[in-house]
């Protein structure tokens, strides 16, 4: 198996990759049976709910917590008088990956949305009720809550450590000797993942171990931080995780709520569970900071690119940092000989943003996509032929060659199947009635990254096999795609592999992030595979009493519960070389991650193209036709790579469109805290969105072949719906969502 | 103050002593009755997660005091498939991927049989898009949402056109 391993760097999978496998968890969700954290309904559990600051900065001067202790039911009311101390300050970065958290240490207020209490009841209705009662007086202070009046600070770094500035070659140069250029400032806005379940938890000490519900895309990590901040050990928390309904990277960084919960529980003796209400979600949990961006494109006489420039302003919370890193979108995209990408940071009175879904990618390739088209125009060329004539052979920001990069490919298939031939280069050409038509196109880009997972892999009696990663999964498809790929490194039917996941006592399965966890778990889980089957091998070909003795150990294949001489057709069943070997079982490890310096630049790419009605008296747009082509590498499953892609591209309709967190400056608190508010899109927002996939073999991004299709959607999207309406209409956006009364 | 509400569920009669008028059908479901198939997305009746059918009409069960709906019947996702067997509407929707992450899964499908029982959408993919459009899937799984709803509602046609001429 090392050897197939290695074969040109890349394996052709088993029979079970590669198939359309309908979800292997689909009857649980079908019929409400998968359980959710805020499901578990432990004996005796208690219910919590949180008071939320009704202000942006300052201190709460009193609570009425006699008022709400005396409600019936109550059990205890949890403010910084009496909550528990944390074993380390909240203030401690104890990794790269923990936020600032409130957990009720002090009486300050950073953000409007952030807990000050937590009442303890009996039943819900009770603890809802009395954190109502606790009706708090503050000491308001002065606050800043939008980009326009925050604080300009410099800083080094963005989102996850990257460099916040890069060049490349010199740009005054460049300038001068270009013959024509755009400016082009785009606006993007906050937003929030609301993914349709609530961050919950369910908490109980049982002796001294610590069991929790809750759902969590870095299931190690995490229990890392919670030993770490309660002061136990690692070995004494068990975190279950099975079902995420959604996570989008709002559900990768821990909350105060969850220490709060977890304190009360071990306070109380009891189990408890708390679940935020949706408007509650916005502030402690994470979001999509705004951004101002403004990009500089130089071209020579050609339209080829000769500088691209791209500036990000974004906006941190006053007391921890995570930048947008939107500036990095024009790193490897197009071939710009001279590149110059900056950021600036601003902070204000919010609570602190994280990764959600292609953070720093998405609101970057809305404002490079738009640059783009405004680029094409003043070169006189349509906006496809503009991007193919700038299309990067090579990575512009490290030099390497790309370890595959099928984009030519995207963009012939999905123009082809849009019919973009003969559109229109001036706006306001197409009509539909009274409706102006507009056909737009962006690129896609989306890294491909590897964490560290590690997966056993175990062969039973039977022929079949268990095998156990903690990975998470939150919808897209986990539980199917990475059996799948353990299914082909066993050389079993899928039928006859049981998958444990979701559990923190299992092996870690890294973060489910990044577009990088099946790449990165599945890697795991098939060397886990290959390694039980060597064993397996080991054991048949040193045996006398088996058909393969003598083949060696690289001289045999693993293909439906055999093993198969290469040498001739015979061979013998997982079972009977168990057997004979008087074995229960043989069980195999595996890690997954990138070894080494990486030698080739590596990304997923696609190509989108949009039609939009805009209403010319109304300016209502609606995307009538969306079609995205995606080459990303290995597709294990395409009917739930299907489903990612097109859920990211409808992630795009609703940033180019909906989606927009407002908050009243006056107040400092949010204006749209809830779904009627803030828009998603609804079924009818996404009537005709299509995404292939395009063909790519991969030798180097790992040895599976695998990339990633959980981000990439959203990229390309904006910008390719904003520049659909320019189209349309004449009116180049510079601010997503776009607004309606700016089109007429 | 106890009250007593009398409900039947999934075809199962409840008398539920109630000691808390404030309760929504949605929490007697989840917190009292360990009915957890239903869930809440927002409990403002703004995104359809709660969705069940109250005497046969998808409701928002976030939106219903308990209290307010004595004696009615109340079908939820557990009561949906017969036994081992899943309705239609549940097999469309792992057929046609209707679903990720699944959290809001329960309420699309609760909301799809009423849908097809109240037969306005029929099989114009616009209207079931838009009769589907109170049921939020974050996920986006609104492709295979609305492929299922169309296969499901083809293969009751004929169940349907009964269950109207009964009505
Ligand atoms: S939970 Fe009832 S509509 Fe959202
Ligand atoms: S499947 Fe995740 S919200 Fe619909």
């Amino acid at each position: 198996m090392d050897d197939m391993l290695n074969t040109q760097g890349h394996v052709r999978l088993g029979s079970s990759a590669g198939q359309p496998l309908t979800r292997r968890d689909g009857i649980l969700k079908v019929t409400g049976a998968a359980p959710y954290a805020a499901d578990a309904r432990p004996e005796g559990v208690l219910h919590a709910v949180t008071l939320a600051a009704g202000i942006a900065r300052g201190r709460v001067a009193r609570l009425n917590s006699a008022a709400a202790e005396a409600h019936p039911g109550v059990v205890k009311v949890y403010t910084p008088a009496n909550t528990p101390a944390l074993a380390v300050s909240p203030d401690e970065k104890i990794h790269p990956f923990v936020w600032r958290m409130e957990v009720l240490q002090d009486d300050r207020v950073r953000y409007a949305g952030q807990p000050i209490a937590m009442v303890v009841a009996e039943t819900l209705e009770a603890a809802t009720e009395a954190a109502r009662l606790l009706a708090p007086d503050y000491e308001a202070e002065p606050h800043r809550v939008t980009l326009d009046d925050a604080e300009p600070f410099d800083t080094e770094t963005t989102a996850f450590g990257r460099p916040a500035n890069m060049t490349k070659g010199d740009l005054a140069t460049a300038r001068a000797t270009s013959s024509r250029h755009v400016t082009t400032q785009v606006d993007t806005s906050a937003q929030y993942h609301n993914a349709m379940e609530p961050h919950a938890i369910t908490a109980q000490w049982v002796g001294d171990r610590l069991e929790i519900d809750t759902p969590n895309q870095a299931i190690g990590l995490s229990k890392q931080t919670f030993s770490a901040f309660l002061g136990i050990a690692p070995e004494q928390i068990l975190l279950r995780s099975p079902f995420i309904g959604g996570g989008f990277g709002s559900k990768a960084i821990l909350y105060g709520a969850q220490l709060l919960t977890i304190l009360a529980a071990r306070d109380l003796e009891r189990p408890v569970k708390l679940a935020l209400r949706r408007d509650q979600v916005y502030g402690p949990t994470g979001h999509r900071a705004p951004t101002r961006q403004t990009l500089r494109i130089d071209m020579d006489d050609m339209g080829r690119i000769t500088a691209l420039d791209h500036d990000t302003i974004t906006l941190t919370s006053s007391f921890d940092q995570f930048l947008e890193s939107a500036s990095n979108a024009s790193h490897s995209l197009y071939a710009a000989p001279v590149l110059r990408t900056t950021h600036h940071g601003r902070r204000a009175d919010v609570g602190t943003p994280g990764p959600m879904r292609a953070p720093g990618e998405a609101p970057g390739s809305a404002a490079l996509e738009i640059a783009m088209d405004e680029a094409a125009r003043a070169a006189g060329l349509d906006p496809l032929d503009f991007r193919l004539l700038n299309h990067a052979d090579t990575d512009p920001a490290s030099g390497m060659s790309f370890s595959s990069k099928a984009l030519r490919e995207c963009y012939a298939e999905a123009a082809g199947r849009f019919g973009w031939a003969g559109r229109p280069q001036e706006p306001r050409q197409m009509r539909e009635g009274r409706l102006l038509k507009g056909w737009g196109m962006g690129t896609a880009q989306f890294p491909c990254p590897m964490f560290q997972a590690a997966a056993h892999a175990t062969l039973r009696a039977d022929g079949s096999a268990v095998v156990e990663t903690s990975a998470a999964d939150m919808g897209q498809g986990a539980w199917t795609a990475l059996a799948q790929i353990a299914a082909d490194g066993l050389g079993i039917d899928i039928d006859k592999v049981e998958f444990r996941s979701g559990h923190s006592d299992l092996p870690d399965a890294g973060v489910a992030g990044g577009s990088g966890h099946t790449a990165t778990a599945g890697t795991a889980l098939f060397n886990a595979g290959s390694d039980a089957v060597r064993q397996l091998a080991d054991l048949a070909t040193q045996d006398p009493a088996s058909p393969l003795f003598g083949a060696g150990n690289a001289g045999v294949t693993a293909r439906s519960g055999r093993l198969w001489r290469n040498d001739d057709d015979r061979s013998e069943a997982y079972e009977d070389i168990l057997a004979r070997a008087g074995l229960e079982l043989i069980r195999g490890e595996g890690t997954g991650a990138r070894e080494g310096e990486p030698t080739h630049a590596m990304f997923s790419h696609g190509a989108v193209f949009a039609e939009v009605l805009v209403d010319p008296d109304l300016g209502q747009v609606r995307v009538s036709r969306l079609i995205g082509a995606f080459a990303a590498g290995r597709i294990i499953n395409p009917a739930l790579a299907r489903s990612q892609l097109l859920g990211g591209m409808i992630w795009g309709i609703g940033m180019a469109l909906q989606e927009e967190a407002l908050h009243d400056t006056r107040s400092g608190r949010f204006v749209n805290n809830d779904l009627a508010g803030y828009h998603v899109p609804v079924n009818a927002d996404a009537p005709m969105v299509e995404a292939i996939t395009v063909h790519e073999d991969d030798p180097f991004v790992n040895a599976l072949g695998i990339k990633g299709v959980g981000e990439i959607g959203v990229t390309g999207t904006v910008g390719a719906i904003g520049n659909a309406v320019w189209h349309a209409t004449g009116v180049r956006p510079g601010r997503f969502p776009i607004h309606p009364e700016t089109l007429i | 103050m106890t009250s007593t509400l009398n409900i039947t569920i999934n075809g199962a009669p409840h008398e539920i002593a109630l000691d808390d008028p404030r309760a929504t059908l949605l929490d007697v479901l989840r917190e009292r009755l360990g009915l957890t198939g239903t869930k809440k997305g927002c409990d403002r009746g703004q995104c359809g997660a709660c969705t069940v059918l109250i005497d046969g009409r998808r409701m928002n069960a976030c939106l219903a005091l308990a209290l307010s709906h004595d004696w009615a019947e109340v079908t939820t996702i557990e009561g949906l498939a017969e036994g081992d067997t899943l309705h239609p509407v549940q097999q469309a929707f792992i057929a046609h991927d209707g679903f990720q992450c699944g959290y809001c899964t329960p309420g699309q499908i609760m909301s799809a049989v009423g849908l097809i029982a109240e037969g306005e959408a029929g099989l114009d993919p616009e209207r079931v898009r838009e009769g589907m459009s109170g049921n939020i899937c974050r996920c986006a799984a609104y492709a295979g949402i609305t492929d299922a709803v169309l296969e499901a509602t083809r293969a009751s046609g004929t169940r349907t056109e009964d269950e109207r001429t009964d009505a």
